[in-house]
């Protein structure tokens, strides 16, 4: 239990320990938080959650606040997609406000676990345009060294060059679309608007708004 | 048959079982390297004071799957090294696997080995491996032999959206349940010979007596059984964003002068690309060789032929 009286629970992903943060106690369908690149849940309910009728919880996603760091890197947003999988196994269903690259997160999730996913909020934060479209110039990584603490930076660089092609971004639109039964899967709050994005938005299922809003119209779900 | 199996110890694990297949070698010096925290085992062939040669394995495979075209290389005098993916051989099991995470082992062996540029040949994802390591790091690198390690896209049958949606939701909710569990898996054990069979599904060109002989190497015998080393959270197929166009792509300006050794026998683990997907992409100067009757692993089914080959470019 941390000093604001957040209680954290050690859950498994893979081989790895996540650290599954509970902002505030509650019933009800649970708001899950999910940090951007290089950040960390917050310490206690951030103001744009207090509105949230269920339990509110948040996510380190690996190698980020209280999660395992591996050795050696090898990150992906297909992992992270696991980190919220693993979360959503313990939680049941949730709405996911993500920020930055917790956004493209909750994207892909949404699309991998449509029934378990209701409602997936994209909002500006780190990380949100990844390496752009196609990959970037080869990079040599090697010269980077982890101490195993957080953030990994193998994470931040490895994050942050990711490509997302944009009709691959669309392509999990599509699934959330198809298999979650919402008419309104995907909210886009974002006033950064990277090129997988913008491909996100002109998608059937999607709508833009102010998070208030899109947490007001989850809630009411 | 030209294989002999020596009666299995009854102990486990530590039993010296060897399967003897004509023409293989063990490598004459083994060490390991510490990537980030990732301890990578190395393999060398030849005079260590020779003039070094890299060799990269595919996805899948081990450095022991050169025990016989390493040797050739060997005796025309140099030092080859290579070295088992993280996950794969006795290298060790990470938590994440990724093609960068790949290439960053990969200059680590190198630092391990020169400074110096040197030859390198690169068997499918290590041909893939080493093209994108070029590309960061021309300096380091004189010659690219590149076995079946061109990505050429493939064809998929069209498919209605409905069903193309149905296919990937089992594949994503597939890929999620066996990231969440996969680590608790253990791979089947079984016998030599079931070892050796199962390979087979993935090499089906290949000898059934050298996958036998593959199999005291990559594998480990553990009570019930041997099993294959290769970590079980490793899987075919899956998804992600990348694109075989992007391998392609980034063929054209390559630097270092490469020969491309293309099998055109389609198999399981090749790509199938014909000369018509390939030379268009093939860098100027470079060499493509495409081998009738051969399939993906060239230099397995015919290791004097692909290593003369990769000799007379590299001398």
């Amino acid at each position: 239990m941390s000093e604001a009286g957040v209680v954290t629970r050690r859950i498994r992903a893979g081989k790895l320990e996540l650290a599954l943060h509970t902002l505030r106690e509650g019933s009800g369908r649970a708001l899950l938080w999910l940090h951007g690149l290089g950040e960390r849940s917050p310490d206690a309910l951030p103001e744009l959650a207090s509105g949230w009728p269920g339990p509110v919880y948040a996510l380190d996603f690996t190698g980020h606040g209280d999660s395992e760091v591996p050795a050696g890197g090898g990150y992906s947003a297909e992992l992270l997609m696991g980190d919220v999988d693993a979360a959503l196994h313990t939680l049941g269903e949730a709405t996911l406000l993500g920020r930055g690259l917790g956004a493209y997160a909750a994207l892909l999730i949404a699309g991998g676990r449509p029934t378990r996913v209701r409602g997936a909020i994209l909002c500006d934060g780190h990380g949100i345009t990844g390496g752009g479209p196609e990959p970037g110039g080869s990079m040599p990584i090697g010269l980077l060294s982890g101490e195993g603490t957080a953030p990994d930076p193998f994470a931040l660089v490895e994050l942050s060059r990711d490509p997302r092609p944009p009709d691959y971004a669309t392509t999990f639109v599509r699934q959330a679309n198809e298999l979650s039964g919402l008419s309104r899967p995907i909210t886009v709050c974002c006033r950064e608007r990277p090129e997988w994005l913008r491909a996100v938005e002109g998608e059937p299922g999607v709508e833009r708004a102010e998070p208030e809003e899109a947490l007001a119209y989850y809630a009411g779900l | 048959m030209s294989s002999a199996v020596k009666p299995p110890a009854s102990g486990p694990s530590a039993d010296a079982t060897t399967v003897s297949f004509p023409g293989a070698e063990r490598p004459a010096r083994t060490r390991s390297v510490d990537s980030h925290g990732v301890r990578i085992a190395v393999y060398e062939w030849g005079d260590a004071d020779a003039p070094p040669l890299l060799l990269v394995h595919g996805g899948f495979d081990f450095a022991g799957t050169f025990d016989v075209f390493a040797p050739i290389l060997a005796r025309a005098g140099h030092r080859v090294v290579s070295w088992d993916h993280r996950g794969h051989g006795d290298s060790e099991h990470t938590a994440l696997y990724s093609w960068d995470a790949d290439v960053r082992d990969l200059l680590t062996v190198l630092d391990s080995i020169t400074q110096e540029p040197l030859p390198v040949i690169g068997h499918s994802k290590g041909g893939g491996l080493v093209t994108q390591l070029i590309q960061a790091l021309p300096h380091r690198f004189t010659r690219f032999v590149n076995i079946d390690g061109v990505p050429t896209p493939r064809r998929h049958p069209d498919v209605a959206d409905r069903e193309r949606t149905r296919m990937l939701a089992k594949e994503l909710s597939g890929w999620l349940d066996h990231r969440r569990e996969g680590p608790s898996r253990v791979r089947k054990a079984g016998t030599l010979d079931e070892l050796a069979e199962r390979r087979r599904r993935m090499n089906p060109r290949l000898p059934l007596e050298w996958l036998r002989y593959l199999v005291p190497i990559g594998a480990r015998r553990d009570e019930d059984g041997w099993r294959w080393k290769l970590d079980p959270v490793m899987r075919f197929g899956g998804f992600g964003p990348w694109r075989p166009e992007w391998g392609l792509a980034r063929l054209p300006g390559l630097s270092v002068p490469m020969l491309g050794v293309i099998g055109l026998e389609e198999e399981p683990m090749g790509w199938g690309g014909r000369a018509e997907d390939i030379e268009p992409w093939a860098p100027r100067g470079s060499e493509l060789q495409f081998l009738e009757g051969v399939g993906h692993f060239a230099h397995i089914e015919e290791p004097e032929r692909v290593a003369r080959l990769s000799l007379d470019f590299l001398s």
